[in-house]
C-alpha cells in the first residue's frame, strides 16, 4: 500500500494550555487500510484525529508535519468524511434529514438540488435506513440514536471521500446498535477503497476489523503495528495492560457464583 | 427475606398522541447480599424501571414490596427516612452532583440529611468513607470538578454506602469509565457487597460487565421482561432472540487477522 500521509514530529498544544495533547506523533497513513486509533480519555486519539482532518479549534498550536501523497491537506467534507461521537449534536436539528445529506454532494459534486436529493436518498438506502424517503423528510430528533449515525455516516460518505475518520462513532449507541454501525462502516469502507481512521477507547471492537492499530496514552504514539500483531504479542506494559483490561463474556466473573 | 419484590409492573408514556408502554407488566425479585444485572438495549425501559423504583417516576400498575414495605405508597417524611435505604449511583456522575460542591459536602449532605453520625463525628465518618473506596481523606477538601472521572465515581459510591443501604441501583454505573478503570470500580462493588450484603440491580446495556458482578440477568425488550436466570444459564443457553442479540453484539478481543468484524449481527 501506498502511504497517503506521513506525520511527522507532530505536536498539538490547545489554547491555553501548557500540556501538549499530542507530543511528537510519528505515524504513516496506508491508502486505503483500516487504522485503528486507541486510547484512554486524554491519551491525544481525537486530538490526532481533529489535527489530520485539518479540524483544530483556533489558537491550538501545531509543530512538526503532516505530508500529504496529493500534494495538500484533504479538504474536510468533500475528499474526507467525519462522523462524530455524538448524531445529536453533529446534525442541524432545524434541517430535514434530506437537506443534510444532499448539502456536501451539492456543493462538492456539483449537483443540482434536485439530483443532490435522489443521491441522498440512494445514500440513506445504502446506510440501510428504514423507509428512507420518509426519512429524508424527518428531522434528527425524530430517529433513534442508532438512525442518527446512519444518517451520518451517509452525510460523511455523501461526496465519496477517501478518508473517512469516525471518532468513538459508536461509543454513545448501545451493544447490539453498536455492531450493526461497526459492521456497516466495514462494509461501506471496504467497498470504496476508503481509508478508515477508526478512533476508539475499545481496543476489542478494533481487533474485529482494523488492519493496524496504534496505542495512544497521554499525547503519546505507545505502540503501532498489525493489529494480530499488537494483540498476541504486545511489546508495551501498557498495550499489555489495556488488552489484559479486556472483560468480555468469557472473562472470568469478580464474583463468587452458585454451582450450577 | 426477599428485600425487593417487584409485581406486574407497567409504565405509559404519552408522546406526540403516540401511546408508548415503557414497561409492561414486569415482575421480579431481589434477595439481600445479589446482584441482578438487567440488560436491554435503548428503549427496553430499564432506566424507566430504575426510576420507578427510586420513586422518581409514578408507575401506572403494580407494587413494589421493599424491606417488607409497600413501597409504592410511601410518602412525605416516611418516604424520606425509607430512602436511606435504597441509593443509586448515575453514569454521569457530574451532573448528578452540585457542580460546585466539595467532595466533604457531598458526602456529608446524606449524612446529614439521614441523620447516620451526630455533626461532631462528620468529618471522621467522611474521612472513614473515603478510605473505604481507596481515596485519602485529603480529597475532602477537592472540588468535585478537581477530581478524574474514575475517582468522581468512587465519590458517587462513597456517598450511596454512606446511608448504610440494603440496595443499590447502578445506572450504567461504570459505562463512562476507561477499562483501566471500570475493572477496579467494578471490584470495589463486589467487594462492599460482599462486606455488608448490599443488593445490586444493575442496569446496563454491557453484558460483558454485568457477567462479572451479576448472580443473575433480566433481560428487556421493548418494556417486557424476556427472560430471566442465573447469569451463567442466560450466557450460555439463551432463550429469547433479545438475550442472544445482545450476547452477539459483546465485542470480543480478536487476536488473529481477520476477514471481517467479530460480530454475530
Amino acid at each position: 500500500m501506498s502511504t497517503l500521509c506521513e506525520i511527522r514530529n507532530l505536536s498539538v498544544t490547545y489554547r491555553g494550555q501548557t500540556m501538549p495533547a499530542l507530543n511528537q506523533i510519528d505515524l504513516d497513513i496506508a491508502a486505503g487500510e483500516r487504522l485503528a486509533i486507541i486510547g484512554e480519555s486524554g491519551s491525544g486519539k481525537s486530538t490526532l484525529a481533529r489535527a489530520v482532518a485539518g479540524l483544530l479549534p483556533l489558537g491550538a498550536k501545531v509543530a512538526g508535519e503532516m505530508r500529504w501523497s496529493s500534494g495538500h491537506p484533504p479538504l474536510p467534507g468533500r475528499d474526507l468524511g467525519f462522523v462524530f461521537q455524538d448524531p445529536s449534536s453533529s446534525l442541524n436539528p432545524v434541517l430535514d434529514i434530506g437537506e443534510q445529506v444532499a448539502e456536501g454532494a451539492r456543493r462538492h459534486l456539483g449537483l443540482s438540488w434536485r439530483e443532490a436529493y435522489a443521491h441522498a436518498l440512494k445514500m440513506l438506502e445504502r446506510v440501510r435506513i428504514p423507509e428512507p424517503d420518509k426519512a429524508m423528510k424527518a428531522f434528527p430528533h425524530q430517529l433513534s440514536g442508532g438512525q442518527r449515525q446512519r444518517v451520518a455516516i451517509a452525510a460523511a460518505l455523501a461526496t465519496r471521500p477517501g478518508i473517512l475518520i469516525a471518532d468513538e462513532a459508536t461509543s454513545a449507541l448501545d451493544m447490539a446498535v453498536q455492531a450493526e454501525i461497526v459492521s456497516l462502516l466495514d462494509e461501506l469502507v471496504r467497498e470504496a477503497g476508503m481509508t478508515l481512521i477508526f478512533i476508539t477507547h475499545d481496543i476489542a471492537l478494533a481487533s474485529g476489523f482494523a488492519d493496524r492499530v496504534a496505542i495512544f496514552k497521554d499525547g503519546r504514539l505507545v505502540e503501532i503495528g498489525p493489529t494480530g500483531h499488537v494483540l498476541s504479542s504486545p511489546r508495551e506494559t501498557y498495550t499489555r495492560m489495556l488488552i489484559a483490561s479486556h472483560r468480555d463474556l468469557t472473562t472470568t466473573p469478580l464474583i463468587r457464583e452458585a454451582a450450577s | 427475606m426477599t428485600l425487593l419484590t417487584i409485581e406486574n409492573l407497567s409504565k405509559r408514556f404519552s408522546s406526540g398522541g403516540r401511546e408508548v408502554a415503557a414497561v409492561s407488566d414486569v415482575s421480579l425479585t431481589l434477595e439481600p447480599g445479589e446482584t441482578l444485572g438487567l440488560v436491554g438495549a435503548s428503549g427496553s425501559g430499564k432506566t424507566t424501571l430504575a426510576r420507578i423504583l427510586m420513586r422518581l417516576l409514578p408507575a401506572d400498575a403494580g407494587a413494589i414490596r421493599f424491606e417488607g414495605e409497600d413501597w409504592l405508597t410511601l410518602s412525605g417524611a416516611e418516604l424520606r427516612h425509607r430512602r436511606a435505604r435504597m441509593q443509586m449511583v448515575f453514569q454521569d456522575v457530574l451532573g448528578a452532583f452540585n457542580p460546585r460542591a466539595t467532595v466533604a459536602s457531598v458526602l456529608d449532605d446524606p449524612l446529614r440529611i439521614h441523620n447516620i453520625v451526630p455533626k461532631a463525628e462528620r468529618p471522621r465518618e467522611i474521612a472513614a468513607l473515603l478510605d473505604r473506596v481507596g481515596l485519602l481523606a485529603s480529597y475532602a477538601e477537592r472540588s468535585i470538578r478537581d477530581v478524574s472521572g474514575g475517582q468522581r465515581q468512587r465519590i458517587a459510591i462513597a456517598r450511596a454506602i454512606a446511608t448504610k443501604p440494603s440496595l443499590i441501583v447502578l445506572d450504567e454505573a461504570v459505562s463512562a469509565l476507561d477499562v483501566s478503570i471500570r475493572g477496579k470500580i467494578l471490584e470495589l462493588l463486589v467487594e462492599l457487597q460482599e462486606e455488608r450484603s448490599i443488593s445490586y440491580l444493575f442496569v446496563s446495556h454491557d453484558l460483558a460487565v454485568l457477567r462479572a458482578v451479576s448472580h443473575r440477568i433480566a433481560v428487556m425488550e421493548t418494556g417486557r421482561l424476556t427472560e430471566t436466570g442465573p447469569t451463567r444459564q442466560v450466557i450460555e443457553n439463551p432463550q429469547s432472540p433479545a438475550a442472544r442479540a445482545l450476547i452477539g453484539a459483546v465485542p470480543r478481543l480478536v487476536t488473529e487477522p481477520t476477514e471481517g468484524p467479530s460480530h454475530d449481527v
